[in-house]
């Protein structure tokens, strides 16, 4: 039995059929709101089950429960404020119990229930989810970009935004039969937004050591200049895959997601969105979904200890590096060398590589994901 | 503690004292906190346990067609 949905039910509320065909009938005659593709991405997540139990954006109670308890008011771990900004002019004429129709790229995808309309403070909001109210932090930029009102209330899904993924985008509901037609019990969630070296291809190995399956689960979204484009870490780790994972205990689909860089509290999140896949396990490794030097090196790892109710178990990792001496990968729990003999694992220092043309040493990067990277034009994002 | 509603529960005091003195030694700041902690563990515990599959035999056998016609199994 993979693990229980989060909060207890796995929500869709993707409409189909005729349910659907009059839904967006309907929907063409109510008020359209423009919102961005970071915002259609969460209204899928809503209504494909990956932010189970959330039917829809977060309310006032539960937007301010989440920013000072991490909890939804039932008590249930939900540290990210899932939210719908917008501003006073495009809600001229919109009254709570109103119903609107979500537009993206001139296309309706969703119709909303608009239960609230609410004003926030955007510093706090800062300060209780990232910690800082510095603009330095790219996810406290963001905030203050936002619209002044929030607007909460439930989603119907009645059309997904293309994303040119979907060959590899599975839900979790997709995911759930998808561990039990492998006979997986136990499943360790691996988020990524890299293409793979050996350091985390050793992580991975290791979680596997104690579980039955990996689900390695690449994060697609809006990403900062220099990060390896989507589709150049898809056919990185697919490479991967298939020369150095045993068929029968490794599998991959995409998440589609934007990161906050919200370090601790985003960890969390991360590892509420794979238990709702079906995870049992997740990999919190060093700084995960830090930016600079915001967060502590493993306060990720730390904050999970506030949270003995969560239902996925973490599985905290130190750093893995080469070290010459041991002749091959190793961490620091079981390494006594010094720092001579050691040859670290750097995304940066691969990307510098690639960038100048040169090949990543084998100690560091597997031959076929070079392969692949170095056959991309330009697999870093302008 | 965090902000948020809170209410009363009875427990022994033996019990609270024995708390109280584990509490000293541990990162936890109350026995409110303490109890908190291991009432939210044992709690999510038995919710686990009660829960059904939340897909239909229906769902489950479309899904496995997708899945198929994707190579996934």
């Amino acid at each position: 039995m993979v693990s229980a949905p989060h909060g207890g039910k796995l929500v869709n509320r993707v409409a189909s059929g005729q349910k659907r065909e009059r839904l967006l009938e309907e929907a063409r005659e109510l008020k359209r709101l423009r919102i961005t593709r970071d915002l259609a991405v969460d209204v899928m997540n809503i209504a494909h089950e990956v932010y189970s139990p959330l039917e829809g954006f977060l309310l006032v109670e539960e937007f301010q429960h989440v920013l000072d308890n991490m909890r939804l008011p039932d008590d249930t771990p939900w540290t990210l404020p899932i939210v719908l900004d917008v501003s006073e002019d495009e809600v001229v004429g919109v009254s709570e119990g109103d119903e609107v129709a979500l537009e993206v790229d001139g296309r309706i995808i969703a119709v909303m229930e608009v239960e609230e309309i609410y004003g926030y403070d955007r510093k706090e909001y800062a300060r209780k989810v990232f910690r800082t109210e510095s603009t330095e932090h790219p996810g406290v930029k963001e905030i203050y970009s936002r619209k002044d009102l929030m607007l909460g209330g439930r989603v119907t899904l009645l059309d997904h935004m293309r994303s040119g993924f979907e060959k590899y985008l599975l839900w979790p509901a997709e995911t759930r039969v998808l561990f039990q037609e492998r006979g997986w019990r136990t499943v360790v969630g691996f988020q990524t937004r890299n293409a793979p070296h050996i350091g985390h291809e050793y992580l991975q190995k290791t979680a596997l050591t104690f579980v039955d399956g990996l689900f390695i689960n690449p994060v697609i979204g809006r990403k900062k200049k220099g990060d390896f484009r989507d589709e150049v870490i898809l056919e990185a780790y697919k490479a991967l895959i298939e020369h150095y994972y045993p068929r029968s205990s490794a599998v991959m689909s995409v998440l589609l997601y934007n990161m906050r860089y919200a370090g601790p509290r985003e960890a969390i999140f991360h590892a509420i969105m794979r238990k709702n896949f079906g995870c049992t396990h997740f990999v919190v490794g060093r700084d995960h979904a830090g930016v600079g030097n915001f967060y502590g090196p493993y306060e990720a790892q730390e904050i999970f200890r506030e949270f003995p109710d969560l239902g996925i178990t973490p599985l905290f990792f130190k750093e893995f590096f080469y070290c010459r001496k041991c002749g091959g990968v190793v961490n620091e729990r079981f390494c006594p060398h010094d720092e001579s003999q050691k040859i670290r694992f750097s995304g940066t220092k691969v990307r510098r590589h690639i960038m100048e043309g040169r090949r990543p040493p084998e100690e560091i990067m597997r031959p076929e994901v070079v392969d692949v990277i170095m056959s991309f034009e330009d697999p870093f994002v302008e | 503690m965090a902000k948020g509603k809170y209410t009363t529960v009875s427990i022994p005091v033996t019990l609270y004292e024995r708390i109280k003195k584990l509490v000293e030694l541990t990162g936890f700041k109350s026995v409110s906190d303490y109890v908190t902690y291991v009432l939210r563990e044992v709690v999510a515990m038995h919710e686990a346990e009660k829960m059904t599959s939340p897909l239909s035999e229906r769902e489950v056998e479309e899904i496995k067609k997708k899945l198929k016609a994707l190579g996934y199994i």
